[in-house]
């Protein structure tokens, strides 16, 4: 057992949690711990500053020791803490349990990235949910619930329907998908996240068989629950042309982004996935400013 | 038949298919392979791509070079060919085929054999008259030729003889009329008649010389050289390796077995080889005969017989007088002259006539214990030689008795001493009949002292050397089969400068090694002998014992082995001697042909029919074919896994299963027949094995599945077994098993996984099952675990053992009734025992299972206190494998603090 796999497993023993969330926890403390304020005042519990009393300002709100250092009386201010909400989707559709030999599955890889942004998002005091499983909440119970309804969430359908679930507006939302099939629903989600001023980040996670395209020969090509299918004489010269559409449908989707003023990616099973969560953990961040 | 080079074929009109191979060829490129079936999500981008080549897609360049090999292979089989096909020979003169028939044919007769049904089948096919003769089994004087077919069922009786065939073929030749074609099979041995045989056939008609090429080796008769025998191979033309020479006779235990072994080494060029074999005595006397390994033939097998023998002497005298001068012992003399050439003994009597010597020495004994004498006597009267020396103790006592040869008088005489007148007396040449005749007598030996026969009638007869004035020296008397023999001298020079004279070695040896020649062939049986062959050698080299043939003269054996005298062992009247095939001396030599003959070398190369490999190569090949479609097509891989299902490979798997079980701890469930709880159970130790390496020691291996049935138990520590109601009753040789597995010190958990809703002794249909399948396990009382059992101390400190189901009891054997309460220590003392077996119904593999990535596969109990009786359960497993892989060790371990303070004290 390596040392990594080794860890992952006593801290699936040490605590109860499913190991998909420790080995999320594992990927999100190579990020960045703790949580942030707004850098203003507000609600919190962190100090923020000493501003001098105006009339108004009732008693109890009056520090008396620092107060009692000074002529005049200090009220403490605390940062205020806002807590975002982000809302995750993670593509449960057959063509995500694809996997080339060897590899991980992609949806392994896309319910790892989503966990771990949401252990870093809930460290940080934010408010996660999940599309079709609990609704955005804080706290570590959350991470619990969230790694259960992703582990439990699977569709025999080709392709998923990504979608914010009647979500309240001005929240975040992450798709991870890996955008194959028709763009049509994802356009309509974009569309509504648009209206309800819904911004957020969309990760292709995509098999390095799917971006290369290696294979040759007579074959017939089926979709992952078998409803489609494919069949030509001679698959490698099929590559070009796949490629070339490849190219175009990542084109497309960052220039969706683009317009409802989303982030989009692209990112590979076989890539390590930290690279991966620091790019959405620095495309959900200006939101904090 | 149309010969094309050394292929024939016999139905060659078929070949013109082949033509039809590049049509084919273009069939076959045509016909695209089947398509492989393959998973992707990114078929969406794909639809609606057409493929931009029209081209059908290829079939690989090899497979279809693979099918059309095995479609021309499959032709040029049905074409019939044949290879070798042998051209009729032309001439209808009647064929003599003469073989030598001798013991150089015998290496290789089968080809021999193969050669001529080739040429009488040639023969046959021509309608030509044939005969086949032998060298040494010529046909009787009606002589003619026959057709073929006649020849061809008497050819297996043919077979050679262990000599060569000499002059009789000639004779035979000269009386034969008519013409005739003759094939000579020679055997590659040069025969002083060779050159008149070939003249006579050569006038008869044409002479083909079939030659065979395999070397030709032969073995002289061993020779005693030194201390060793050698032996000299010989071939019949430099170049070949000789192969090894084998010493061949009767272990201690009976057994007919090689006893040395040498290899053969030739000077390039040389036509003689000379192997010397060292070998001590005991392996020597037991030497029947030398061959060379793998040749089967008479020449190459040299018999021994009684020569070789080194005789094993027994010397004693009377008093071993350590402190006396070399020079006066009486042995020192005979010690000397028989050293190089017999093997001495020494001791007591009565010891060494155990030894069985051939000869006993004794230098000056007069007087035998009675047993001794008795001893002595059987010995010799069975064909021992006794050879006595006189002495003054012999001299003094004078006797008769059936150990002396002749009456002695009492006293002796002395000449030439002080007191006498006479002078030392020189000996007469050795008479006629004397072992010793024809032994020069030197002038310098003179006899001061010596003791004298009593005269009588039977005295001359018994003398074999006499002084010069006729008294007797040396006498012999015949005892049963054996001799007795005396000097009438000593042994020492005290009495006679005898030993100190080359003569008395000569005469020793004569006496003790040459009463048989030691070299074969110098005493040759003499003429008037009659010699019976006990053991005779075929022509191929078998030695066989006989009793049918008749006794030959000696006078015979000069001639050699020929008709009616094979060579072999041959007992005479008071030897055995060995007639081998090769005469002392004797080289060998190829025979050299005049170049007007025309010599075939090597082998006939019989027709070989190549149909039957043609067709069989094209079904491989296409047997090659469907396995390179299959892998084309990725569906090779279930194809292997259907042959592997479809043939039994059973033991390979079983090996490599022990030693995977046994490379490292390995937790077994015993398969129940029932999927679902076999997959729980392996699923479950699969998660306990998980907890196990991370928390502890034991980093135990994948779990297996056994089945007692047919698996070795002994590897596992601990079987897992979930009892289902269904369950079958174990056979015969699974309960053998399991209590060997049991009394071995393995552990067994059963699991009921009914939560003992009944108890133990209830009714549940698992509990019920339980009890039939352990009932003729020797299983020891139960109980159920004791507060202060290991069980709950082994790792963990557990009050209860819960698995899916909560704390449901335990049963394990009853604590031995000598474990006693210590005052001051709250365990019994329990310091051996393992429970055997562990019994409960808390469905413990449920609550352990994990999937693939160790998620839990079933819930436990609510909630998160669900997942504590989750952790409880894993303890229960963490403390069971400690229990069971280090016993008691913990009950000793609370030992530990009493043994300090007794320390400390």
């Amino acid at each position: 057992m390596s040392a990594p796999a080794l860890r992952t497993g006593a801290e699936t023993l040490a605590a109860p949690l499913p190991p998909l969330l420790a080995e999320a926890e594992h990927l999100a403390q190579a990020v960045l711990p703790g949580s942030h304020g707004r850098r203003r005042v507000g609600q919190g519990d962190e100090f923020w500053q000493y501003r001098p009393a105006h009339g108004g300002d009732p008693a109890h709100r009056i520090d008396w020791r620092r107060s009692a250092r000074s002529d005049t009386h200090y009220v403490r201010e605390r940062e205020w803490q806002a807590a975002q909400s982000v809302l995750l989707w993670v593509d449960p559709s057959a063509a995500m349990r694809f996997a080339s030999p060897g590899r991980v599955e992609k949806r392994a890889r896309a319910q790892l990235l989503a966990l771990a942004l949401a252990v870093l998002l809930v460290r940080g005091g934010e408010r996660v949910g999940l599309v079709g499983g609990p609704p955005p909440r804080s706290g570590g119970l959350q991470l619990m619930r969230l790694a259960q309804a992703l582990a439990a969430q699977s569709g025999p359908q080709d392709h998923g329907t990504p979608g914010l679930d009647g979500a309240r507006p001005h929240i975040r939302a992450v798709f991870l998908s890996d955008f194959l099939g028709p763009l049509t629903p994802l356009r309509a989600a974009l569309a509504e996240a648009a209206d309800r001023g819904v911004r957020g980040a969309l990760v292709q996670v995509l098999d390095p068989a799917e971006e290369t395209f290696p294979f040759e020969g007579r074959t017939i090509f089926e979709s992952m629950s078998g409803h489609l299918r494919h069949e030509t004489l001679k698959a490698s010269e099929l590559r070009a042309p796949y490629c070339a559409r490849l190219s175009a449908r990542k084109a497309e989707l960052a220039e969706l982004a683009l317009s409802v003023g989303w982030h989009a990616t692209c990112h590979h099973s076989d890539d390590a996935p930290l690279a991966a969560l620091l790019w959405l953990y620095r495309a959900l961040e200006p939101v904090r400013g | 038949m149309t010969p094309l080079g050394p292929i024939a074929f016999g139905a060659p009109g078929v070949l013109w298919a082949l033509l039809a191979l590049p049509v084919l060829w273009v069939l076959l490129r045509a016909v695209p392979p089947a398509p492989v079936r393959r998973r992707f999500p990114g078929v969406a981008l794909l639809l609606g791509l057409s493929d931009e080549t029209a081209q059908t897609s290829t079939t690989p360049w090899w497979l279809l070079l693979l099918r059309m090999l095995a479609v021309a292979a499959a032709i040029l089989g049905f074409a019939g060919p044949v290879v070798n096909p042998q051209p009729a020979r032309e001439g209808r003169d009647p064929l003599l085929i003469y073989a030598d028939g001798g013991w150089a044919d015998a290496r290789d007769w089968p080809r021999r054999q193969e050669r001529i049904r080739a040429e009488l089948q040639q023969a046959a096919r021509a309608g030509r008259p044939v005969a086949v003769v032998l060298g040494t089994d010529l046909p009787a004087e009606p002589f003619r030729f026959e057709p073929a077919e006649s020849w061809l069922p008497r050819l297996a009786g043919l077979g050679p003889a262990p000599w060569m065939p000499g002059q009789a073929p000639v004779d035979w030749a000269r009386a034969l009329e008519g013409d005739f074609e003759t094939l000579w099979l020679s055997a590659g041995l040069e025969t002083p008649e060779r050159a008149g045989l070939l003249a006579v056939f050569q006038a008869r008609g044409d002479v083909r010389v079939h030659e065979s090429p395999r070397p030709l080796f032969a073995l002289r008769p061993p020779e005693v050289e030194g201390g060793g025998i050698a032996l000299t191979v010989l071939r019949a033309r430099p170049g070949a390796d000789a192969p090894d020479l084998r010493a061949i006779g009767v272990d201690p235990a009976g057994q007919e077995r090689e006893l040395a072994h040498a290899a053969v080494r030739f000077a390039p060029g040389a036509r003689q080889a000379k192997v010397v074999l060292s070998l001590p005595p005991e392996l020597r006397n037991r030497v029947a005969r030398f061959a060379l390994a793998g040749v089967p033939s008479a020449g190459a097998v040299a018999l021994a017989d009684d020569s070789l023998q080194r005789r094993k002497v027994a010397l004693i005298a009377a008093r071993e007088d350590r402190e006396g001068l070399r020079l006066l012992s009486p042995l020192y003399y005979l010690e000397k002259a028989l050293m190089p050439s017999a093997d001495l003994l020494s001791g007591r009597l009565t010891e060494v006539i155990q030894a069985g010597p051939d000869v006993i020495i004794l230098a000056d004994i007069a007087a035998f214990a009675p047993t001794e004498a008795e001893a002595l006597a059987a010995w010799v009267t069975q064909g021992g030689l006794l050879v006595r020396f006189a002495g003054p103790r012999l001299a003094a006592r004078g006797q008769d008795g059936p150990l002396l040869p002749v009456p002695l008088r009492a006293g002796g005489r002395s000449l030439g001493g002080a007191m006498s007148w006479g002078t030392p007396r020189g000996l007469q040449p050795f008479p006629e009949g004397s072992v010793f005749h024809g032994l020069p007598v030197p002038d310098e030996v003179g006899v001061r002292q010596q003791v004298l026969a009593q005269p009588g009638p039977e005295l001359a007869g018994r003398t074999l050397a006499a002084l010069s004035d006729g008294t007797p020296l040396v006498t012999r008397k015949a005892l049963g089969q054996g001799q007795v023999v005396l000097f009438h001298v000593t042994a020492n020079a005290e009495w006679s400068s005898l030993p100190l004279s080359g003569l008395f070695v000569q005469m020793l040896e004569r006496l003790v090694v040459s009463m048989r020649p030691a070299i074969p062939g110098q005493a040759a049986p003499e003429e008037g002998t009659v010699w019976v062959p006990q053991k005779v050698l075929t022509a191929f080299g078998g030695l066989e014992a006989t009793d049918t043939l008749a006794g030959v003269d000696g006078a015979r054996f000069a001639k050699g082995p020929g008709p009616g005298m094979p060579p072999g062992l041959y007992a005479g009247p008071d030897r055995r001697i060995a007639l081998n095939v090769i005469a002392p001396g004797q080289e060998i030599a190829a025979p050299r042909w005049p170049a007007s003959i025309p010599v075939e070398q090597g082998d006939a190369r019989p027709e070989r029919a190549l149909k039957g490999p043609l067709l069989l190569a094209a079904l491989g090949l296409l047997a090659l074919d469907v396995l390179a479609a299959l892998a084309l097509t990725g569906r090779l891989r279930v194809a292997v896994l259907l042959l592997a299902i479809v043939l039994p490979v059973e033991t390979r798997a079983d090996e490599a299963g022990a030693v995977a079980a046994t490379a490292e701890v390995t937790l077994a469930h015993v398969r129940t027949g029932d999927p679902r709880v076999d997959d729980i159970a392996r699923a479950g130790l699969e998660g306990l094995s998980r907890v196990l390496t991370l928390r502890t020691a034991v980093e135990p291996g994948p779990p297996v599945a056994v089945d007692p049935e047919t698996d070795e138990l002994a590897f596992y520590p601990l079987l897992y077994w979930p009892v289902t109601a269904s369950q079958p009753l174990p056979s015969g040789a699974a309960y053998e098993r399991l209590v060997q597995y049991l009394r071995g010190g393995g552990m067994i958990l059963f699991d009921t996984r009914d939560a003992d809703i009944a108890g133990l002794g209830g009714a549940s249909p698992e509990a019920r099952r339980l009890r039939q399948v352990a009932a003729p396990l020797d299983i020891p009382p139960l109980e159920p675990v004791p507060g202060d059992h290991v069980l709950t101390r082994a790792f963990y400190l557990l009050q209860d053992f819960p698995g899916r189901h909560p704390a449901a009891p335990v049963w394990v054997e009853v604590a031995s009734l000598e474990g006693e309460q210590a005052e001051d220590i709250p365990f019994r003392t329990l310091n051996d025992g393992v429970s055997p077996v562990v019994i409960g119904g808390g469905d413990w593999a449920t609550a352990w299972a994990v999937d693939a990535r160790g998620v839990p596969l079933y819930p436990v109990g609510r909630g998160y206190g669900g997942e504590r009786q989750r952790e409880m359960a894993y303890r229960f497993g963490v403390n069971l494998v400690m229990y069971v892989l280090t016993g008691n060790y913990k009950s000793d371990q609370v030992h530990v603090p009493a043994l300090l303070e007794r320390l400390g004290q």
